[in-house]
């Protein structure tokens, strides 16, 4: 049994040490809100926090996370910055098909946790790993400064 | 957005926060499975449903991947029949051929751009009657004429009696009525939600993971299963060791068929796992010498013949004998989809029934192949569609589903088949690589003569096959046979040339992309040898078609069109009438030294007739021009020795935020038929970065993707 602090609740799963996060959220905890992209980090769509550091869950084992605590989608809204930036992409409709976007929101909120006015060049360095299809990338900058601008 | 009166203004655009926050109590069914119909309630046709509550449920036929259909449609709904938008609920459409076929297809399916051309006028209709059939109900009960009722916000009114019903109460005697025939649609001007902005039904939930995507179903005793399919098409599984495999924890099985081996676990780490530990043998077949050197010297060597004849128009060969003929020959690769959600789709076979979860453009299509995998009647499948993450023509095939019928069989219980992102890149339905050559003669300084020939897939030959007629594919000439420009003399061909070793389907924008790419390509070069502006050589052959005449014109303005630029900077323009929108594009770009490509600006100027959701417009074009851009820099798929050689992000790239410079999307105001515009953007993008690159360095492009080398300050002449 490996015990893990998942959204402020201890949760244990019996798993593969090596098991990644992603798999045991998705799978075995039906959290269904992180998403399977890649399986490589190339992407972002699996993106959660861990101790609020933005973190790609498919390539975390679940054994290297001891104590941390994690945040996942469903919860993030519950944070100040998540809440923010939940409210900023739909005021400015960033979202598309959706798919990789609960990893965008867990990218941005944590880029706003540690800088509360990101510069473009700080947009661009948070979030140069999460892909988007469908393109929203001006509306996800957009929507960064406009959730930064509600201080 | 502008203070131009011809442009939809920002407010247009976004609406009021008051607006934004009216409409978040709206809700899309999370779950695949639409809500039974309650005892009370009125379901005049297909699409709508009335309950007692006056909760109007939308059916919606076209299938939700992003593009914002799902609001749209519903707008276009709630606006013939005077709904009370808050109450308003969007239902995914079951497989049903016969009601809820795509007019413009002719199968249920969503694609080309056309969900709002195609439905505009039957949605409507439908909308307009159930309306008529709720105030002919109210008038009964108050024994007044039905013509001195008007309705607004989900109630009929009648006013000089100062009463009103809400249409919840009105759904059992408007049950008992017979539906009108032709009953009149509203004047344009009077519409309250088309045209105005509307916030997406489809989004909150997509903001705190409660949104469900096929890859989200889990039926109760789900099992996980990935798979392995033949790494070269036709090939077949030839000896399999599994014992290392079966060893691991949470596997439970091996799935082996014919082309494929599945393994199947108590979830994907277990599954990926034990696809790992297997030592397959695979029997190439006949396409293990495939080679991208081979599909490009067959494609060339087919581009000789000639093709069949889309259109021919004055007799170009007359004009073509009087002289000089510019001649330049285009070639693009194959694509790969690669939706963010990778490919998936949940079966469960009992002995009784099928059962299916899966994010598809094709329900019905979905449905024969579940039943042809399974071995069982159609009439035994039932299939929840969910939100598509991400279509682009790839979840217009049905392989996946077909591969999960075929495993689901071998297995007890429900079985999720995911497939990995390499399988994903490896055995997708390929956008097909073109080979397009054009030919022009120019007379003082206007084309009078203009042949264009395209060599590749015909897709419409396979997925539709009445449509391919006489050797022509009507979508391999999209935009080639109905060339916006003033040219007395032309003639467009289509020669079918498939590949070896692979598939290839539709892909966003597909043949438009090949045709825009080479007619735009080439009139730069024309301008060039002209002597003329790229837009003013473009416009003065523009003069029947006013409507993309005003795009040029409005996207010269707004993209500093003629401004001087610093040194290996340039601006490209492209101009289409692609999907009934007219559209042009301007990209700004760099080349350094070394030949790579910074984009830095983008504009666009669109008259895609009467928006409905204007906001949806501009981020449609947004991404369909980031879509198209990131084609252009880097998409290409290879094969060797019969294997696709990409296989996940690093080899397979896609633009990313860094990378992404401002685009501006401007809509010109229209009260034409709206146009479609989920692909417009993408057929734009990337001639008009060509031409970006040409304008800053000389070198006229004609392969895609971008070949940096050939951009670099020493190859310049």
């Amino acid at each position: 049994m490996i015990a893990l602090n998942i959204n402020g609740q201890r949760r244990e799963v019996d798993v593969p040490p090596d098991m990644p996060l992603l798999w045991v959220l998705r799978d075995v905890l039906g959290m269904t809100g992180t998403k399977f992209g890649c399986g490589m980090a190339l992407c972002g769509a699996c993106t959660v926090h861990l101790d609020g550091q933005a973190i790609r869950s498919c390539m975390t084992p679940v054994s290297a996370i001891g104590q941390a605590k994690i945040t996942t989608i469903e919860s993030v809204g519950a944070t100040p910055n998540g809440a923010k930036v939940q409210k900023a992409w739909l005021d400015l409709e960033v979202i598309q098909c959706g798919y990789c976007q609960s990893g965008q929101i867990m990218s941005a909120t944590a880029l706003l946790d540690t800088n509360r006015h990101p510069s473009d060049a700080d947009i661009d360095a948070a979030m140069a790993g999460n892909i988007c299809r469908c393109g929203t990338y001006p509306r996800i900058r957009e929507a960064i400064k406009r959730a930064a601008a509600e201080g | 957005m502008s203070e131009n009166p011809t442009e939809l203004t920002r407010r247009e655009f976004f609406g009021l926060t008051a607006s934004a926050v009216f409409v978040y109590g709206f809700h899309v069914p999370a779950s695949g499975a639409g809500e039974p119909a309650k005892d009370a309630a009125f379901a005049p046709n297909a699409f709508i449903r009335i309950d007692d509550q006056g909760t109007v449920t939308f059916i919606s036929p076209q299938v939700e991947m992003g593009q914002g259909v799902y609001t749209s449609l519903a707008m276009m709904v709630a606006e013939e029949l005077d709904a009370n938008w808050s109450k308003v609920r969007v239902e995914h459409a079951p497989p049903n051929a016969k009601l809820y076929f795509n007019p413009m297809l002719g199968v249920q399916a969503t694609g080309n751009s056309n969900s709002i051309r195609a439905f505009w006028k039957p949605l409507r209709q439908a909308s307009a009657t159930t309306r008529a059939c709720l105030v002919e109900a109210a008038a009964g009960t108050w024994k007044v004429p039905a013509a001195e009722c008007r309705t607004q916000e989900g109630k009929v009114i009648h006013d000089r009696t100062q009463r009103t019903l809400d249409y919840g109460s009105l759904v059992t005697a408007a049950a008992a009525i017979t539906p009108p025939k032709d009953v009149p649609l509203k004047d344009p001007a009077t519409f309250r939600l088309i045209g105005h902005p509307v916030k997406r039904l489809d989004t909150p939930d997509k903001t705190n993971g409660r949104a469900k995507y096929g890859i989200d179903a889990r039926p109760p005793g789900v099992r996980i299963a990935t798979l392995a399919k033949s790494p070269v098409l036709g090939g077949k599984v030839g000896r399999v060791d599994d014992s290392r495999a079966r060893a691991l924890p949470g596997v439970r099985q091996i799935v082996v068929l014919d082309d494929l081996v599945a393994v199947v676990g108590d979830h994907m780490w277990a599954a990926k796992q034990g696809l790992a530990a297997l030592d397959i043998a695979w029997n190439d077949g006949s396409n293990g010498a495939v080679s991208t050197d081979l599909i490009w010297s067959r494609l060339r060597e087919a581009s000789k013949r000639d093709g069949a004849v889309a259109k021919e128009v004055g007799r170009v060969s007359d004009v073509f004998a009087q002289g000089d003929v510019a001649t330049a020959e285009y070639e693009m690769p194959l694509l790969a989809h690669v939706t963010m959600e990778p490919l998936n789709c949940t079966v469960h076979v009992t002995p009784t029934s099928v059962e299916v979860w899966t994010g598809t453009q094709v329900m019905t299509r979905v449905q024969g192949e579940i039943a042809k995998g399974a071995n069982v009647p159609e009439s035994q499948v039932t299939v929840h569609n969910h939100l598509l993450g991400g279509g682009f023509g790839r979840r217009l095939e049905a392989d996946m589903a077909y591969d999960a019928a075929r495993i689901a069989k071998q297995v007890k219980g429900p079985v999720k088949v995911v497939w990995t992102r390499e399988e994903d890149i490896r055995h997708d339905y390929y956008r097909p690589a073109y080979h397009t050559i054009l030919a022009a003669r120019l007379d003082r300084g206007r084309i009078a003569g203009w042949k264009h020939k395209v060599s590749g897939s015909a897709v419409l030959a396979r997925w539709l096959p009445p449509a391919f007629q006489k050797g022509v594919d009507p979508d391999g000439v999209d935009s080639a046979a109905d060339i916006p420009y003033d040219i007395p003399n032309y003639r467009v061909e289509f020669n079918r040339e498939e590949p070896p070793g692979v598939n290839t389907a539709f892909w966003r924008g597909v043949g438009p992309n090949n045709n825009v790419f080479a007619i735009e390509s080439f009139m730069d070069e024309l301008a060039r040898s002209a002597g003329q502006d790229p837009i003013a050589f473009r416009r003065a052959h523009l003069d029947k078609v006013p409507r993309l005449q005003a795009a040029l014109d409005l996207v010269k303005q707004r993209s500093g069109w003629g401004t001087p630029l610093p040194q290996r900077c340039g601006r490209g323009v492209s101009a289409q009438t692609s999907f009934g929108s007219f559209l042009a594009t301007v990209v700004e770009c760099e080349v350094d030294e070394a030949g790579e490509v910074r984009l830095k600006r983008v504009t666009t100027a669109v008259d895609t007739g009467l928006p409905v959701n204007p906001d949806t417009i501009a981020a449609q074009l947004q991404g369909g021009l980031i879509f198209g851009l990131t084609a252009a820099l880097y998409g290409q798929i290879t094969l060797k020795d019969g294997r696709v050689e990409q296989s996940n992000f690093h080899d397979y790239q896609m633009l990313r935020m860094n990378q992404v410079p401002p685009i501006e999307v401007h809509v010109i105001r229209s009260a034409e038929l709206p146009g479609g515009i989920g692909e417009a953007g993408t057929a734009s993008a990337v001639p008009a970065l060509r031409n970006a690159i040409y304008a800053a360095t000389g070198v006229a492009l004609r392969r895609m993707p971008i070949d940096s080398k050939l951009l670099a300050k020493t190859v310049r002449t």
